[in-house]
């Protein structure tokens, strides 16, 4: 049927390639990176423009505890795909709920933040460029931290109906690259917003 | 799953209707939803077809009054966009899902959910834009199309300007078909880094896989900046932002830097596949392989890396900086360079071969042809102060129709041709083909050569209808008799499919005697495409396999 089999070679044998799952993931994280790239520059490019208040350096003050939590939160998977390479489970699980816990406290900062800002400086997403900019950008950070413990949650699901496994480890580690990523972000959009824009 | 996909093979094929297109909706397979890609773009090439013979109508004499103004703008920015996004796009893309898993050995695409859901993204995409026809006014009854053109610049697709939902729409089409794109780049490159068959190193893809493996890497890096920008336009048009606000310190440059960051690199993305097709078909139909495989490959990956850098050579009439310009200038000469290599490669391939001039290979000599014009003067628009002459121009379209009708649709109708016997396992038709090659051929270059002199002697694009005098009439009336030629050529290319589904023989599994993988399966190839995976030592495996005192295996 298949004429091209010209025998085993000695390479096939040993034929590597490697894993979709990353290659995937890594392809994924460059195309978001690219729409990140565009909020930044525009952010950047519209610091100083608005008509209008409130300005940047009257309103913000930056969210260093949520920002030590949401990079805190990286560390804690790390450690969670450390525990369920080695078969401790519950450990494992302590973990994933503990960088769940982080990433909702995230979160719960951005709210507050918004919720000030809009009822105590009356700054929204029309009020001026820097309301356009800002929501937008941080609002699409937030999505994606939102995405990402939606995925975490659905993993917990799995955990505590006994369907995960041990040899799910390497699909969890694809997942843990999303989740560095937009804490990487963050690390970009806290410089942009909160350094350089003030 | 596989035992599933094999018992799907062996029902017979008389089942009911209704069936039969459950299992096409439903399917993961990347042979099906390659065909579903296609076939979803020869829909659309009519539709985009019609709008753009109803502007040559309306162009073929000065004060013609066929379309209202309104309705022209609705044409020429429907057209743009879906031959695009909806036409030039899912070709590619579904050439892509079709032949790279074929030619790498491999079952299926690294991710054949995805896939299938990138598939409907498109389409989804496709009925946004067309649902506008009829939703675009509200709930008004008579509906509006988008007017704003198909890069949309700032401030028409404000609210004040644009009123109606007809740009909603077409930002929500756009945004759907870049979530059916990438969710594909991704695949095709997973597909192509993770699941080749042993012994096909990367220097030992066929140069199809290569250009598709940058293409889609061009896709990852300029189709985000394009849906970035539509979420910033929604955000505007729905939340009353002001990213692109002049009124509030916006800016309406900004828009037209991030919709070209897109669209440059976009023509590669286009092009790049059309290169992957002479690259197959001209070496097989010179009987020799390709000449300087390698300066290939390191041509496309520069034009892939310089394609990212020239995108406001759209935007020299903005009154850039001097510095800017200067930048832009030298980046899209520079592009000429890797591109001139590839045209002379497919040359030297065809020097000294026993050319065989079946329908695909004459397409494409017709494609070395027309796609040095184009890029010559491509090269002349570069030259900053004479784009600020042409900039916006019927020069500037018949350019860049060169470029997608010459380059791209020719070299997609010789892969058509060229691979559906593999895909039916039936032959077409050579003398239609002929017939379809002469009459789109002749329809192409009296349309387009002579769209170049209008646009020279200052005839706008976009424009309903004209003043008599200027010196366009005769050759806009020229531009609209070959509409009618080129129609004629479609009408056989269509009529030759049917002819191959009614009249045509069996193919056999090689009918080309050609060298990549896809051949040594059955045509067309069953599901699982290959009952033991292949092992290739060369870049030619079939012509290992066909000559085995002479193995290409033993010169690479």
């Amino acid at each position: 049927m298949n004429a091209v089999s010209v025998g085993l070679l000695e390479n096939t044998l040993n034929w590597r390639l490697p894993s979709k799952g990353h290659v995937g993931m890594w392809c994924l994280i460059a195309a978001e990176a690219a729409i990140f790239t565009i909020f930044v520059v525009a952010y950047l490019f519209y610091i100083g423009k608005s008509t209008t208040g409130p300005q940047p350096k009257d309103v913000l003050h930056a969210p260093i505890f949520y920002s030590v939590c949401l990079l805190a939160s990286s560390l804690t998977i790390h450690i969670a795909l450390l525990k369920i390479r080695a078969g401790e489970m519950a450990a494992f699980a302590r973990w994933w709920l503990v960088t769940i816990a982080l990433g909702c406290v995230f979160l719960f900062g951005t709210a507050r933040e918004w919720n000030s800002l809009i009822f105590r400086d009356g700054l929204t997403i029309s009020t001026n460029l820097f309301g356009t900019t800002y929501y937008s950008l941080v609002g699409l950070h937030a999505f994606h931290v939102t995405m990402g413990l939606l995925a975490l949650i659905t993993i917990a699901l799995f955990f505590f109906t006994a369907k995960l496994r041990r040899e799910h480890s390497d699909r969890l580690e694809v997942l843990s690259m999303y989740w560095h990523f937009v804490d990487v972000v963050w690390i970009v959009v806290f410089t942009v917003v909160y350094v350089i824009g003030t | 799953m596989s035992t599933t996909s094999i018992a799907l093979t062996e029902v017979p094929a008389s089942r009911p209707f209704p069936l039969h297109l459950h299992e096409w909706v439903t399917t993961v397979d990347h042979k099906r939803l390659g065909i579903l890609y296609i076939l979803l773009g020869v829909i659309f090439l009519a539709a985009g077809g019609i709008e753009a013979t109803i502007m040559r109508v309306q162009l073929v004499r000065p004060h013609n009054d066929v379309v209202s103004p309104e309705a022209f703008n609705r044409m020429f920015t429907m057209h743009g966009t879906t031959m695009i996004f909806f036409v030039a796009m899912p070709l590619v893309f579904g050439f892509a899902n079709y032949l790279v898993p074929l030619m790498i050995g491999a079952r299926d695409m690294a991710f054949p959910r995805l896939n299938a859901f990138s598939f409907w993204m498109t389409a989804l995409g496709g009925v946004f834009l067309y649902f506008s026809f009829l939703g675009g006014d509200g709930l008004y009854g008579a509906g509006s199309a988008p007017d704003v053109g198909w890069f949309a610049y700032a401030p028409l697709t404000a609210k004040t300007f644009s009123v109606g939902h007809s740009t909603d729409f077409w930002t929500l089409s756009l945004l759907s078909s870049d979530i059916g794109s990438i969710g594909t780049a991704i695949n095709i490159i997973a597909t192509i880094l993770c699941l080749r068959c042993p012994g096909m190193m990367l220097g030992k893809m066929p140069l199809l896989v290569w250009l598709n493996l940058v293409m889609a890497g061009l896709v990852i890096l300029a189709v985000g900046p394009l849906s970035a920008a539509q979420i910033m336009l929604l955000i505007d048009r729905y939340l009353g932002a002001h990213f692109f606000d002049t009124q509030a310190g916006g800016s309406a440059v900004i828009w037209m830097h991030f919709f070209w960051i897109f669209g440059h690199p976009e023509v590669y993305v286009l092009i790049l596949p059309a290169f992957a097709f002479a690259s197959e078909i001209i070496p097989v139909f010179s009987r020799k392989a390709m000449f300087g495989y390698s300066v290939m490959v390191l041509a496309t990956i520069a034009i892939g890396f310089i394609g990212m850098s020239v995108w406001a050579h759209h935007m020299f009439t903005v009154g850039m900086s001097a510095g800017a310009s200067t930048f832009f200038v030298l980046s899209t000469m520079a592009i000429a360079v890797p591109t001139g290599i590839k045209i002379f490669n497919w040359m030297a391939t065809m020097w000294g071969g026993k050319i065989r001039f079946d329908a695909p290979m004459i397409f494409c000599v017709a494609f070395l042809f027309q796609f040095l014009v184009a890029g010559l003067t491509g090269v002349t628009l570069a030259v900053a102060p004479l784009d600020w002459q042409l900039g916006n121009s019927y020069y500037v379209v018949a350019h860049f129709h060169y470029v997608i009708v010459g380059g791209i649709l020719f070299t997609i109708f010789a892969a058509i041709y060229y691979w559906l016997p593999k895909v039916t396992g039936k032959t077409y038709s050579e003398r239609l083909a002929r017939a379809h090659f002469w009459l789109f051929f002749i329809g192409f270059h009296l349309t387009f050569d002579f769209m170049h002199i209008p646009g020279l002697l200052g005839m706008p694009r976009r424009i309903y209808t004209y003043e008599p005098g200027r010196g366009w009439d005769t050759w806009n009336l020229i531009a609209t008799v070959g509409v009618a030629f080129q129609a004629a050529g479609i009408l056989f290319f269509a009529g030759n499919l049917v002819w191959s589904y009614l009249k045509g023989k069996p193919a056999g599994n090689d009918p080309w005697d050609a060298w990549t993988l896809e051949w040594s399966t059955s045509s067309p190839p069953p599901i699982y495409n290959y009952a033991t995976i292949p092992v290739v030592r060369s870049r030619r495996p079939l012509w290992d396999l066909k000559h085995p005192e002479d193995p290409d295996w033993r010169y690479e």
